[in-house]
């Protein structure tokens, strides 16, 4: 039995699936103690057409993050550094998109028969910025050799402003029912962006699964000379890593202002890196970088925003979520520290030497 | 117990998953001793010494120190250190970016009046410090600066000055040269005579006999026996560590040198060079040939090999490879061309940590591949199956992460990476350095089988003697810088005198 228990608690997915669980105990207990149904979190319906419920609303909501947690498990794993921009990236994703499609200086279109461009072909341009600016990250990184933080802080900053110039200073507003099936439509009944999040998932792993990919990353993440001993193009492969984020940070940037059908320079996107760097954090990943598990960084993902609807739900204030946001947080890490496994672990080995000696 | 005793360790047991490392092992110090721990690859050394200063959490046993009340049992090297016990390991375990002044008193550092670090006054003792076990340094310099045969004395001179009763030394000599191994041994004898307890685990027999007084032989993780020195002679000792009788190093290479000077150029390199490591130097090696190169600890011998594999960027001259032009700008164009370099330092440039010993051994060959062009899953098991056969590697399972593997099993390991890419050109760079006896030999026939398959190798040992055995001709080094090369009869002395240069050179 505790032989079991070991086994199950060393698997490396053990610990994030426990969080996830933890945070969903938490709404059961709440709605207890409301005399709700206990299983009111889950229940799942459907209203206009559409999958209704906050387990629904979890998934939908944490799209962006997962999306972005992807392309940061990557970014962590092969240079043991963090990409701080992912957010104001979306964010410049969006201004870009919006902007070929509206056309410069214009703030509003609400038919498709004003587009200055094609809708999809704005979406590629906008995907395709992420890209670049992935690539911009990169370079700096892989072939300057300056440290991930450094380097990104440069777009962090800067890419929202950028996005601000293209937009003219403006909200750029894309109201038709088009552009915000991304965001805020449905494929079904289902919700598009679980839709997207899922695919960009599956797209992900199968790619590190079927190629080597995934060696690559991590080999170069664990050690860097003796992978380029091994032949390995350790800075090309970095540089990939910042590229492929800066996509998914694009993908993200597209829900992102689909959901507001606009491009809001100064909101999308922000804060949105740190979601995503603690999603990869509660994964169960090592910031320090090297092996990775992606499984984890979504589960990860869903698990933040699986607190901060639980919050709401709770009739917590806008303004003071992110408090108790942080109080569940700090409990997540401190049940995944080295130090408190091994109290774990060494309480369940006396135990076991106790229940011998009986 | 016994009042000279200074530490016992009695029924010490050690499992890792799946593998029993230490089964109810027995070992006693005393003071005023060097007592060499002796065993193969595996054999359960380093792990003994990491349950003695408390990196390894052992789960029976007890271990006694003379001083300390009770059976005592340290959960970290901090605790060893308050009870008397300091260690150097195999690979340095210092911080490269600080200065040797800082690593000396890391941890310990003087301090002002204010309770801030007094610069000064490290800076002043690590220099005396340095100058009383005779290390030239400049101690406000990086250690990363110093070869690593320096760092090496630093980390000894860094256990000495921490008053120990017990110093450990896990494969000290491996990277030191043989004056610097003389230093290090006058150091010990010092130390010893001032009632130190040594404990000094090392793979070349000649330095056990030239300082130790006892000796403890562990095979498989369980315990052969304990030994003063004058009652086990080489042969014994060898037979004891391997549990049979010692396959006649002499024999493996075969009878009469044989002249390849007749056979096609594998390698033809004109004038290259490596700002700062290497002057420009011309290499010819034939096919099938085993080429040594020899000279002292940073005399170029790595950095020659390093550039024509392009782990180093040659900045001049040109390089053919079975007789085509080769432009080499980075490890992955040398591979491309049939090459493969096992580097010297296994740590940083050789294993991956924490991938498994399946990934491990498949990574040069996937790279060589390319990324969308993946082994199967099958061909990956059947690749780790076959070499962890051939090569004998120790491991709980082919999915085991190579760093839970003893060094000399890690070493196995990189050979069957390059082993697996069919390379027309193996270099390898100390492939036998910290290795036990008995993997020494299969390496060293291995070499003698690949250049039977008409393989060619560029073979670099701080052991003359093995490279005699195997070496057809060999490359002489000094200052970074081909000085000259020999061939026909290769002998020890001419060897020496090469290496050592000056009067009666050449």
């Amino acid at each position: 039995m505790n032989d079991k228990l070991r086994k199950l608690t060393g698997k490396a997915l053990f610990l994030p699936i426990f969080c996830m669980i933890l945070v969903l105990c938490i709404n059961v207990v709440y709605d207890i103690a409301q005399g709700n149904r206990f299983y009111d979190f889950f229940v799942i319906s459907i209203q206009n057409g559409v999958l209704y419920g906050r387990l629904i609303t979890v998934l939908n909501r944490g799209s962006e993050v997962a999306i972005l947690a992807i392309g940061m498990t990557l970014v962590v794993s092969a240079s043991a550094g963090t990409d701080i921009s992912v957010g104001s990236v979306m964010s410049l994703r969006a201004s870009l998109c919006c902007m070929l499609i509206a056309g410069f200086g214009v703030t509003s279109v609400a038919s498709s028969a004003d587009f200055a461009c094609p809708m999809l072909l704005g979406i590629l341009a906008g995907i395709l910025m992420g890209g670049v600016c992935g690539a911009f990250n990169g370079t700096l990184v892989a072939y300057l050799n300056i440290q991930p933080m450094v380097a990104t802080l440069i777009l962090y900053t800067a890419a929202r402003s950028i996005g601000l110039l293209l937009c003219n200073d403006m909200i750029v507003y894309i109201r038709t029912d088009a552009y915000g099936l991304l965001g805020s439509g449905s494929i079904g009944v289902v919700p598009t962006p679980i839709i997207v999040a899922l695919v960009c998932v599956v797209v992900a792993s199968l790619i590190l699964k079927k190629t080597a990919m995934g060696m690559y990353i991590q080999s170069v993440g664990i050690n860097k000379k003796a992978s380029r001993i091994a032949g390995l193009n350790s800075k090309r492969i970095i540089f990939m890593c910042y590229v492929i984020c800066g996509l998914f940070a694009g993908i993200a940037g597209i829900i992102a202002s689909s959901r507001i059908t606009s491009a809001d320079s100064n909101n999308i996107g922000l804060n949105y890196e740190m979601d995503a760097i603690l999603a990869v954090a509660l994964g169960g990943n090592s910031l320090a970088g090297g092996k990775f598990n992606l499984v984890g960084s979504i589960i990860g993902a869903y698990t933040i925003q699986a607190i901060t609807t639980t919050m709401y739900a709770m009739g917590v204030s806008t303004s003071q979520a992110p408090v108790f946001k942080a109080i569940v947080i700090i409990i997540i890490v401190a049940i995944q520290s080295p130090v408190v496994k091994a109290w774990f672990s060494k309480r369940a080995s006396h135990k076991e030497k106790e229940a011998v000696k009986a | 117990m016994e009042h000279d005793i200074v530490v016992t360790m009695r029924g010490i047991t050690m499992e890792f998953p799946g593998v029993k490392a230490l089964d109810s092992v027995d070992f006693t110090l005393r003071k005023g001793e060097i007592h060499a721990l002796m065993g193969e690859n595996g054999a359960g050394k380093s792990t003994l010494i990491k349950c003695l200063t408390g990196i390894n959490d052992f789960q029976a046993g007890e271990i006694h120190i003379d001083g300390v009340e009770g059976p005592v049992k340290n959960h970290s090297t901090m605790d060893a250190q308050r009870v008397g016990i300091s260690t150097v390991y195999q690979e340095v375990n210092l911080c490269p970016n600080l200065s040797v002044a800082e690593n000396l008193f890391i941890g310990r550092e003087p301090t002002t009046k204010f309770g801030t670090i007094d610069r000064k006054a490290m800076v002043r003792q690590a220099a005396k410090l340095a100058e009383e076990l005779d290390i030239q340094v400049d101690v406000t310099q990086n250690l990363e600066n110093y070869s690593l045969a320096i760092q090496q004395m630093i980390a000894i001179a860094r256990a000495v000055d921490m008053d120990c009763k017990v110093l450990i030394l896990d494969e000290p000599t491996s990277s030191l040269d043989d004056t610097e191994v003389e230093k290090l041994f006058t150091l010990m004898r010092r130390l010893r005579d001032q009632g130190v307890g040594i404990v000094f685990v090392t793979h070349f027999l000649e330095q056990v006999y030239a300082v130790c007084d006892r000796i403890t032989v562990l095979r498989n993780g369980a315990l052969v026996g304990e030994y003063p020195i004058e009652d086990l002679p080489r042969v014994k000792l060898v037979a004891a560590m391997m549990g049979k009788d010692f396959d006649d190093l002499a024999a493996i290479k075969p009878e009469g040198s044989k002249d390849y000077s007749g056979e096609p150029l594998e390698i033809d390199a004109k004038g290259l060079s490596h700002k700062g490591t290497i002057k420009p130097f011309d290499m010819e090696i034939h096919k099938g040939e085993v080429v040594g190169l020899t000279g002292l600890l940073g005399s170029g011998r790595s950095e020659l090999a390093r550039t024509i594999y392009g782990a180093d960027r040659a900045q001049s001259g040109t390089l053919k490879v079975a007789g085509e032009e080769a432009k080499i700008k980075q490890p992955i164009d040398a591979m491309n061309k049939g090459m493969g370099l096992l580097p010297d330092d296994r740590k940083e440039e050789g294993i991956i940590g924490d991938l498994s010993v399946r990934e491990n051994i498949i990574l040069a060959l996937q790279a060589k591949q390319g990324m969308m062009r993946p082994l199967s899953p099958a061909k990956q098991e059947e690749l780790a199956d076959r070499y962890i056969d051939l090569l004998q590697i120790k491991t709980a399972s082919k999915e085991t992460l190579i760093r839970q593997l003893s060094g000399g099993n890690q070493q196995k390991v990189i050979l069957a990476r390059w082993l697996a890419t069919d390379p027309d050109f193996l270099i390898l760079d100390e492939p036998t350095r910290g290795i036990d006896i008995g993997t020494k030999t299969e390496i060293q026939k291995l070499i003698i089988q690949l250049s039977e398959e008409g393989k060619s190798v560029m073979f670099i040992s701080s052991e003359i003697e093995e490279m005699l055995r195997t070496c057809n001709r060999m490359a002489v080094l000094r200052d970074g810088e081909k000085v000259g090369e020999l061939d026909g009869e290769l002998t020890q002395e001419r060897v020496m005198a090469a290496i050592a240069g000056g009067a009666g050179d050449e």
